[in-house]
């Protein structure tokens, strides 16, 4: 028998646990003398006050979603796929090229297409890690956090060299043509006289990870493969009785993970910059670590903690702009979410348990 | 009787974790100078009785008294302090070190190590002399047999001046032979006056060697009853709390055509250790083979090749075609394409997934099914759990709902579950192993008469187990397994668990057969 029920497991704990965050991030708020009250009111206001402040807030969320995901399912077969940032940035290339090279009529023929693209570079990408995982047995975490750097470097090079339009003077392609432009979501909702989400980034990219979302709860819960997969993430040997091979699954369950972190590149690259630059992943591939986490690697979890973290970037970077808090304290207070989210866990549910079995004892007696 | 104090007292002892009553109100005396034998199923609230004795863990209510004084244990130094000893199921030895320095570690004298050593060193004579604990003090613990590995265990509850010595399970790695080698020195502890508890599922050591017999059931002390005055049949009821049949009810086998034929089977493990060496048998359809031996002589090798967890090199043929070893088809899936059903021997870490429902877990292994699956990709989850309740129901695992994670059940209903799943599959062989490890009494009688059944359905059956009762009582033929190796085969009927025990050691059949007699007294 479980000890506390599932809604205070899936609600409770996290919603304790960032309320105590808050509670320690307004503390520090108050330490370097701001007023925390006013600081939550306009990280509130600048992050979903508004359609523009939603724009960014889903915009980044957009970005976590994809990113949540791609950890989600390396961590459902018990792979720790910490690369999601490289996958990422090999997405950005595969996008890039994509709309670069390819002559495309209209955005609707180009989204498919720089999604297979995306998804293709990335997933190649983390093949290599599962390769060695699987086969030489290197720790996917070790190298996955290599080829994070590797993927850097290749960029970098790329970015400076072949890619750039010559003449230019940052490192990035030239801007990818007009139609293959994504519609955003001002393009998309502003039916009235007045424009709403007005020049904000978030754009259909949104609508392709929430059917990510969709189809990683399929994946995981109703096919085949995600049987396998969760059973080798449970018990190796157990998948080895059974005749399920650890081979394919780490290889399969990482080309998923990374093709997912490369579909991110749809939204920053394709839909916001609409051209390649460097560093355009901003260390997503991080977050979605945190959002995997706090979401329970469940698609659902992993929405509600993405579009929090996109409401955390928004409203800090608001809070940066309006305050004389600086950005520093911004991380600061994203990482007391993730520390208490994803690695307190036990440290709220250990007294929650005690509490749910105190309240069931004097239910019985 | 009223004049001495008991070496031990409880009373009232209660201990629960979370909803979890380990311990009811438990009261008991143990008189200085005797075995008193504490019995019960798994999960009775045995292990957690001595863990507060020891000081693991602490007593949410009662009262400990060593001999006749009121003592708080609170850590196992305490313990050690009041004269307890305790010899764990898994034994705590450091395998690199010396028995000498496993018996000094943690009671060494002061920062040099030298003199303790000396002084252990002129100890530990004296105690072989005293109980006949001979121990070579410079051998290295990872050199010496398990049988001689326990001893060390006992030494050094002993070097800790213990006069209450605590053994949980200890014979679950012996040999026939080595435990009545250790009964013998427990019977000589005694006679110096040592208290001795010995804790124990099996029925017949607490026959032979106990004085007095606590039953538990259900974290509660159901009787205790001197040992002269009991029966095993009363003390099985007085565990399960109903009445068992503690014998199987069978009829001679009919064995038909050869379904499993071994031939110079070799396994050769990842350290390039030999663990199965050279294995040639046959299993007929409608018959038991058991294979009898210690653990770790190569039964689970054995069962991981032929279930196709490993790989290995020889002949096996499966109703008279050969299989795969070690290529593309030697693989679990394939191996269940042919009609092989493996019940492992670990099913906690093999045979089912602890965090899947138990619904899950009855798809486990067949989950490329037909009737699982809805389409190439997707699984049919309404008809697997329709599925597992109609398993449930036949097998009467409780309880009876699908939805309930593995891990939820006990260990008779976890094994009900596994068995539920590979017997119903209709195999040409079943591949089993410790079928009853872990289970309660009530279920074994159940399992068993699974697995005997399944045999009158005219499948072969290999069955391997650490219980010699249950070998003797399911098989109809025998083979030893000792060191990778067969050491021969044996009927039921023309054999009995001293000549098994001798070939588990090392014997031949032949050298078996000769000496019955004597050899087991060596040592």
């Amino acid at each position: 028998m479980d000890v506390i029920p599932k809604w205070a497991d899936a609600v409770l704990v996290p919603l304790i646990s960032l309320i105590l965050a808050a509670v320690l991030s307004a503390l520090v708020i108050l330490a370097i003398g701001e007023d925390p009250v006013a600081a939550a009111k306009l990280m509130v206001e600048g992050a979903v006050g508004s359609t523009y402040g939603w724009g960014y807030t889903l915009y980044y969320a957009t970005n976590f979603i994809f990113t949540g995901l791609a950890v989600s399912v390396a961590f459902h077969a018990r792979m720790f796929n910490i690369g999601g940032e490289g996958q990422a940035m090999l997405g950005g290339l595969g996008v890039a090229l994509v709309c670069l090279y390819i002559p495309f009529p209209h955005w609707a023929l180009a989204l498919p297409v720089a999604i297979i693209g995306a998804a293709a570079f990335a997933a190649i990408w983390a093949a290599i890690p599962a390769y060695l995982q699987a086969k030489r047995g290197s720790h996917i975490v070790i190298t996955t956090i290599m080829f994070n750097f590797i993927a850097a470097a290749l960029l970098n090079y790329l970015l400076v060299g072949m890619l750039k339009p010559s003449g230019a003077m940052d490192p990035a392609t030239a801007k990818f043509a007009a139609t293959t432009h994504l519609p955003t979501f001002q393009d998309l909702f502003s039916w009235g006289e007045k424009p709403v989400f007005r020049g904000a980034p978030a754009n259909v990219s949104f609508f392709v990870s929430l059917l990510a979302c969709v189809a990683v709860w399929f994946l995981i819960w109703r096919t085949r493969l995600g049987f396998e997969i969760r059973a080798y993430g449970e018990s190796e040997s157990a998948a080895k009785y059974a005749g399920i091979s650890p081979t394919k699954i780490i290889m399969i369950s990482m080309i998923i993970s990374g093709a997912l972190a490369g579909c991110m590149a749809i939204n920053n690259v394709m839909g916001e910059a609409e051209r390649l630059v460097l560093g355009s992943v901003e260390g997503a591939g991080f977050i979605g670590i945190a959002v995997a986490l706090m979401g329970r690697s469940h698609p659902l979890g992993v929405l509600l903690a993405a579009i929090l973290f996109g409401f955390l970037y928004q409203g800090g970077a608001e809070l940066a702009l309006w305050t004389n808090i600086p950005r520093e304290l911004i991380i600061v207070i994203q990482a007391l979410v993730i520390m208490f989210t994803g690695a307190l866990d036990n440290m709220i549910r250990m007294p929650l348990e005690k509490i749910f079995l105190m309240m069931r004892k004097e239910g019985a007696a | 009787m009223t004049d001495i104090a008991p070496a031990i007292e409880l009373k009232g002892i209660s201990k629960a974790f979370g909803p979890v009553q380990a311990n009811k109100d438990i009261s008991i005396r143990v008189m200085p100078g005797t075995i008193h034998g504490i019995i019960g199923e798994n999960g009775a609230g045995k292990s957690t009785l001595m863990s507060i004795l020891y000081g693991f863990y602490k007593a949410d209510k009662g009262e400990v008294f060593i001999s006749g004084r009121k003592t708080e244990i609170p850590d196992s130094q305490a313990a050690i302090a009041a004269g307890i000893g305790m010899v764990f199921q898994h034994f705590k030895l450091v395998e690199n070190f010396t028995v000498l320095e496993n018996v000094v570690l943690g009671a060494e004298d002061g920062w040099s190590l030298g003199p303790s050593l000396r002084k252990a060193r002129k100890e530990l004579i004296n105690l072989a002399d005293e109980y006949g604990l001979n121990v070579d003090p410079d051998a290295l613990i990872e050199e010496i047999g398990v049988g001689m590995q326990q001893r060390v265990e006992i030494l050094k509850a002993l070097y800790r001046q213990a006069d209450i010595l605590i053994l949980d399970e200890p014979t679950g790695v012996l040999t026939p032979a080595e435990a009545d080698q250790l009964f013998r020195i427990l019977q000589r502890l005694k006679a110096e006056g040592k208290t001795i508890i010995l804790i124990t599922h099996k029925l017949r050591e607490i026959m032979d060697v106990t004085d007095t017999v606590s039953v538990m059931r259900r974290g509660e002390m159901t009787a205790t009853v001197k040992t002269s005055e009991t029966s095993p049949q009363q003390l099985a009821e007085l565990m399960v709390g109903r009445k068992v049949l503690l014998r199987v009810d069978k009829t001679p086998a009919k064995p038909r055509e050869a379904v499993l034929e071994v031939k110079g089977l070799n396994v050769t493990d990842d350290k390039g250790v030999h663990r199965l060496k050279g294995i040639d048998l046959t299993v007929r359809a409608g018959e038991v083979l058991g294979i009898a031996g210690v653990a770790g002589n190569g039964q689970s090798e054995l069962l991981e090749v032929l279930g196709g967890i490993q790989s290995g090199e020889g002949s096996v043929k499966l109703n008279g075609a050969e299989i795969d070893l070690t290529g593309r088809h030697s693989d679990g899936q394939s191996r269940r394409a042919r009609g092989v059903a493996h019940v492992p021997e670990d099913r906690q870490r093999e045979g089912l997934i602890m965090n899947f429902a138990a619904w899950e877990n009855t798809g486990f292994g067949y989950h490329h099914d037909d009737r699982y699956n809805r389409s190439r990709l997707m699984m049919d989850n309404a008809a697997l759990r329709q599925d597992t309740e109609e398993k449930m129901d036949r097998f009467d695992v409780r309880p009876p709902n699908p939805k309930l994670a593995a891990k939820s059940f006990s260990g008779g209903n976890q094994q009900k579950i596994v068995l539920a799943r590979e017997i119903e599959r209709n195999p040409d062989l079943l591949l089993i192993g410790q079928p009853t490890r872990g289970v309660d009494i009530g279920a074994i009688e159940f399992i068993h008469q699974q697995i005997v059944a399944l045999r009158d359905q005219g499948k072969a059956i290999l069955l391997v187990s650490v219980e010699l009762e249950e070998i003797l009582a399911l098989s109809d033929r025998i083979a030893v397994m000792f060191d990778g190796q067969i050491m021969g085969e044996r009927l039921p009927d023309e054999t009995d668990e001293k000549e098994l025990g001798l070939m588990m050691a090392g014997m031949t059949r032949e050298a078996a057969a000769a000496q019955p007699q004597n050899a087991a007294q060596e040592g």
